[in-house]
C-alpha cells in the first residue's frame, strides 16, 4: 500500500493509496461543494448540478456518457451532501484511463438549456419520492428546526418551489464559480502506475480553471425549534432530535463516532438494551454527523405514537446518566472492537477505501492509512469520552416529528433544555445520489 | 477447471462450503438454515420474522446481552434476514476470529434460550416494523407485488401480516424452531483468509452433534396475473411490474439475465434512458432477475407523482415489450462488460463469495466457478438472447400500484 500526492500546476490535487494487490481501481473526484454552499434563491442547485454533470459536453453527448461507462462495466454514480459532491467510478485496472477521461468530463458538461428542463421533472420526481419515505423527511425537518438562519438546515435537494424557479443561467453561474480546482481532488485507490496516473490526470484535468472559493465555517447558533409534519393515516411516528457535536476536524471525532455506538447503535447499544429489545420502539438511534465547523448529535425514534413521550423520557434518562457518569471500560473497548473490525472490511476494497481517501483529504487535507483510523480508535480512552461530554453532552435541542401525532409534548422538560436522543444508520444525515 | 472451494456435507446433512482467498484480512460466513417464511404455520406469517430476533435472545451459556457482547467483542459485522426459503445469518470479521464466531453460532442455532418473557418484545418489534413498512409505499408495494405474482406460497410475505401476529406465540415459536431450525437442508458457506481444513474441523466439532429432522416441501399452489390498485396517501404513484422468467437454475438463466440487462442493466439500459432520460417521467426506475428455485420473476418498480403515473406506465409496458424486435450488439456487449467487471470485483469481496457459495450450493447443488460463469457471459449472442425473449415474451403482467388513483392497463392483459 503506498500513498502518493502531487499537485498540477492549475492547483488541482490528486491523491493516489496503490495496492498492486487489489483486483479492481475506484476514482473519485470530490469537489467541496455541497447544499450549504448554496444561497437560498438557488437551493437545490449543487445537487441538480451534479444531475446534469451526465448530460455530456461537446464532445460526448448524455447518452455517450452513459453508455461508455457501461461499456467499462464500471460502477459509477455521483452523490451530493450538505458539504460535498462527488463523481466515481470502480472499474477493472485496465479501464482506468477512459475512466479518468469520462470522470473529467463530468466536471464540466454542457449545461444545455433542454437538458436542464428535462433533468428539472426527474430532479421533482426525486423529491416526490424522498417525500413518500417519512425517515428522509424528518430528517430535513430536524436539520431546518437545528439551523434555522444557516443554509446547512435547507434541503440538499431544494424545494419544489426553488427548483422549480431555477434558471439555467443561475446554475452556469453557480457551476462557473464553484468548480474550480481548489476546491477538489482526485482521488484514487487499488491498483494502478502512479506515474501513468499523472500523466492521464494531467492530460484530462490539466485545464480545469484554477481558484478557490471560501466557506463560512463559523459554527452556525442551534435554532432549538420543533418542528411536526401530522400525517394522520401513518401508523408509526418519527421522531428526530438534533444536538452540538464536534466538528469535522476536532480532535475528539473518533471519540465521538465511538460514544455513537456505545449509546445509539442499532444492535447493541445503551438506547438498544433500554427501548428496542424490551420492544418499547422499533429504533432507537443515536448518531455522530461532523460537518464542517460544526457537528450534531442526531437521535432517531421510531416508535407507535402513544410510546413516543414514554420513550422520549428513556432516551432521557440514559442521556442524564451518560453526561453524569461516562461510560465503562468495558464498553468503550467493546466499541473499539466494532469499529476497528469495520474499518478493516470497509477497506478490503478500493470502492472502500476511495470514500475515506476523498473525505479525508477534502475535511482534514490529510492522509490517513487504515493503520492510522486504527491506532486512532484504539488510542481513545475514558478520559477522552469524560472530555467529549462535558464539551458535546448529549442533548435534544431541536426536535422534528413525522407521523399521526399533531404536536409532540415534550413532557419532562427540566429547565431550560431537554436532554436528547438519537439516530440509527436509516437516518443517518446521507448523500443524495444521481 | 474445478471450484477452488472445500465443500463437504456432514453425516446431519449440514453442507459446509468454504472458499479460501488471497489478499484478504477478513472471512466471512452465509449461513441458510430452510426456515424461512413459506415454512409460516397456516394463518401464522409473521413466525419466521420473529424468530430471527427471538433466536439471539440468548443461547448455549448467555444471556442475551453477554451473547451480543461475545459478538461485538469478536469484531463481528452481522446481519440476520428473513427469506422466503431460509433464515439467513451473516457475518464477517477479521479471519482468525471466524473459528470462535462459528462456535457462538452453534449455540445460536442449537441451544437458543427462546426465553417466553421475552416473547411479546419480539413480537411487538416486528408489529412496528410492518407499521413502519405499511407507511412507506414502496416498501409495501414490492411486498404486494410479489404475493401477487408467485404462486402459493412462494409469494408469502417475509415480514408476516399484521393480522396474523395475534395468533403467534411462544410456544407456537418454539415448536416451530423445533421442526424447522434443523441441520438436514442447511448451508454454511465460508470464504476468505481461512484455512478449509480447519474451518471444516471446527464445523465438525461445533455441528456435529445436531440432530437431524427432515422436513417437507410446500405445497405449490395456482397463481393468475392480476392489476391491481392499493389507494394510499402518497406524493407519488408506485408502479410494481412483474412476469415470468426462468430460474437460476435454468440452463437459459443467464440468457434471461442479459435480457432483463438490456431493460435495466446500467444507465445506458432502456428503461432508465427511455423513461427517465429522454422523457423525464420519473426518478427511480429498474428491473431485476429475482429467481426462487422453480419460478422466476422479472420484478419492476417506477415511482412517479401520480399526474404522469398512466404514461410512465404505458411507456414501461411499451418497453418491455419493444425488447422482442430486436437488440444491438452494444446493448449485449455492455451487459457482459458489467458482468464481467462485476465477476472480478466479487472476488474482492468476502462477504459476496461467502453469499455467492451459499447460494449456489442451494440453487445447484455445486459451486459455479469464475471461469464457468464468464464462458457462459461471453457466449451470449443477441440471436441466443431474442431466442429466450421470443420464448419468454414480457407479457402476463402482474401489476400492482399505490397512490391516490388507480392506473389502465392498456388493453388489459394480454
Amino acid at each position: 500500500m503506498e500513498f502518493h500526492e502531487t499537485t498540477l500546476e492549475n492547483g488541482l490535487t490528486l491523491i493516489a493509496e496503490l495496492n498492486p494487490a487489489a483486483q479492481s481501481v475506484a476514482a473519485g473526484v470530490f469537489v467541496r461543494i455541497g447544499s450549504r454552499d448554496e444561497t437560498e434563491d438557488v437551493s437545490g442547485v449543487s445537487h441538480f448540478l451534479e444531475h446534469m454533470a451526465f448530460k455530456g459536453n461537446d464532445v460526448y453527448t448524455a447518452d455517450d456518457v452513459n453508455r461508455i461507462f457501461d461499456e467499462l462495466g464500471a460502477n459509477y454514480n455521483a452523490s451530493t451532501s450538505e458539504e460535498v459532491t462527488q463523481f466515481y467510478a470502480a472499474i477493472l485496472p485496465e479501464y482506468l484511463p477512459k475512466a479518468l477521461e469520462m470522470l473529467s468530463t463530468l466536471l464540466y458538461p454542457s449545461l444545455r438549456h433542454d437538458d436542464f428542463e428535462m433533468e428539472k421533472k426527474v430532479i421533482l420526481e426525486e423529491i416526490g419520492m424522498y417525500d413518500d419515505q417519512p425517515t428522509f423527511t424528518v430528517y430535513e425537518q430536524a436539520m431546518q428546526a437545528h439551523f434555522p438562519t444557516h443554509p446547512l438546515g435547507r434541503k440538499i435537494l431544494g424545494t419544489n418551489d426553488s427548483v422549480s424557479a431555477l434558471t439555467s443561467e443561475a446554475m452556469r453561474q453557480y457551476h462557473a464559480d464553484h468548480y474550480r480546482t481548489g476546491n477538489m481532488v482526485v482521488a484514487v485507490a487499488g491498483r494502478g502506475d502512479w506515474e501513468e496516473l499523472c500523466g492521464l490526470v494531467r492530460e484530462h484535468c490539466g485545464g480545469f480553471p484554477d481558484g478557490q472559493t471560501g466557506r463560512n465555517t463559523v459554527a452556525p447558533p442551534v435554532g432549538g425549534q420543533t418542528q411536526v409534519v401530522h400525517r394522520p393515516a401513518s401508523l408509526q411516528q418519527h421522531v428526530m432530535q438534533l444536538a452540538a457535536a464536534p466538528p469535522a476536524d476536532h480532535r475528539l471525532r473518533y471519540a465521538a463516532d465511538l460514544l455513537g455506538v456505545i449509546v445509539g447503535d442499532h444492535t447493541s447499544s445503551r438506547l438498544y438494551w433500554e427501548l428496542v429489545d424490551p420492544g418499547h420502539a422499533e429504533s432507537a438511534d443515536l448518531g455522530y454527523n461532523d460537518y464542517d465547523g460544526t457537528g450534531t448529535w442526531l437521535t432517531y425514534l421510531g416508535c407507535p405514537p402513544e410510546a413516543v413521550a414514554g420513550n422520549l423520557d428513556r432516551i432521557h434518562s440514559v442521556y442524564e446518566q451518560v453526561n453524569r457518569d461516562g461510560v465503562t471500560s468495558k464498553e468503550l473497548e467493546q466499541a473499539q472492537n466494532r469499529l476497528a473490525s469495520s474499518i478493516v472490511l470497509r477497506s478490503e476494497r478500493p470502492m472502500g477505501r476511495l470514500g475515506a481517501l476523498g473525505s479525508n483529504w477534502v475535511y482534514l487535507g490529510q492522509y490517513r492509512s487504515v493503520q492510522d483510523d486504527l491506532d486512532t480508535v484504539r488510542g481513545i480512552t475514558l478520559d477522552d469520552i469524560v472530555e467529549l461530554l462535558s464539551e458535546y453532552p448529549l442533548a435534544a435541542d431541536s426536535t422534528a416529528a413525522v407521523g399521526p401525532l399533531e404536536s409532540l409534548l415534550l413532557s419532562g422538560v427540566v429547565g431550560d433544555r431537554r436532554r436528547p436522543l438519537s439516530i440509527g444508520p436509516a437516518c443517518r444525515a446521507c448523500p443524495r445520489e444521481r | 477447471m474445478p471450484s477452488t472451494a472445500t465443500i463437504h456435507t456432514l453425516e446431519n446433512g449440514l453442507t459446509v462450503i468454504v472458499e479460501p482467498m488471497r489478499d484478504v484480512r477478513s472471512a466471512a460466513f452465509s449461513f441458510l438454515v430452510p426456515a424461512g417464511s413459506v415454512h409460516d404455520p397456516v394463518g401464522q406469517n409473521g413466525t419466521a420474522a420473529i424468530l430471527s430476533d427471538f433466536i439471539l435472545r440468548g443461547a448455549g451459556s448467555l444471556d442475551s446481552r453477554q451473547l451480543t457482547a461475545t459478538l461485538d467483542n469478536l469484531g463481528l459485522q452481522r446481519g440476520e434476514t428473513v427469506g422466503i426459503q431460509h433464515l439467513g445469518f451473516s457475518g464477517a470479521t477479521v479471519a482468525d476470529r471466524l473459528p470462535e464466531v462459528l462456535s457462538v453460532y452453534g449455540d445460536i442455532l442449537q441451544h437458543p434460550h427462546l426465553p417466553s418473557d421475552q416473547f411479546e418484545a419480539s413480537r411487538d418489534g416486528l408489529e412496528m416494523t410492518l407499521h413502519g413498512m405499511q407507511d412507506e409505499p414502496r416498501q409495501r408495494l414490492m411486498v404486494e407485488l410479489r404475493r401477487r405474482c408467485f404462486p402459493e406460497p412462494w409469494g408469502t410475505p417475509t415480514y408476516g401480516q399484521l393480522e396474523q401476529l395475534p395468533a403467534i406465540s411462544a410456544e407456537s415459536l418454539q415448536a416451530h424452531y423445533r421442526q424447522l431450525v434443523r441441520p438436514d437442508a442447511a448451508i454454511l458457506g465460508v470464504a476468505g483468509g481461512v484455512d478449509p481444513d480447519e474451518v471444516l474441523a471446527v464445523v465438525q466439532e461445533t455441528f456435529g452433534d445436531w440432530e437431524s429432522l427432515p422436513g417437507t416441501a410446500p405445497e405449490t399452489g395456482e397463481y393468475t396475473p392480476v392489476v391491481e390498485h392499493i389507494e394510499h396517501d402518497s406524493t407519488q404513484t408506485h408502479i410494481g411490474i412483474a412476469y415470468d422468467a426462468v430460474p437460476y437454475c435454468h440452463e437459459d438463466y443467464y440468457t434471461a439475465w442479459a435480457a432483463v440487462g438490456v431493460l435495466s442493466g446500467g444507465m445506458s439500459a432502456r428503461l432508465f434512458t427511455e423513461v427517465r432520460e429522454r422523457r423525464g417521467l420519473c426518478y427511480a426506475i429498474s428491473a431485476v432477475l429475482n429467481s426462487l428455485p422453480q419460478h422466476a420473476r422479472v420484478l419492476a418498480y417506477a415511482g412517479t407523482t401520480s399526474d404522469r403515473a398512466q404514461e410512465t406506465l404505458d411507456v414501461t409496458l411499451a418497453e418491455m415489450q419493444r425488447v422482442a424486435q430486436g437488440i444491438e450488439p452494444g446493448e449485449l456487449e455492455r451487459c457482459q462488460a458489467r458482468a464481467k467487471s462485476a465477476l472480478i470485483m466479487e472476488q474482492e469481496s468476502t462477504i459476496a463469495r461467502a453469499g455467492a457459495v451459499a447460494r449456489d450450493w442451494f440453487h445447484l447443488g455445486r459451486v459455479t466457478t469464475l471461469e464457468e460463469v464468464r464462458g457462459k457471459i461471453e457466449s451470449l449472442t443477441v440471436d441466443t438472447v431474442l431466442e429466450y425473449i421470443h420464448a419468454h415474451p414480457a407479457d402476463n403482467f402482474t401489476v400492482v400500484t399505490i397512490g391516490p388513483e388507480p392506473l389502465e392497463v392498456a388493453g388489459g392483459i394480454s
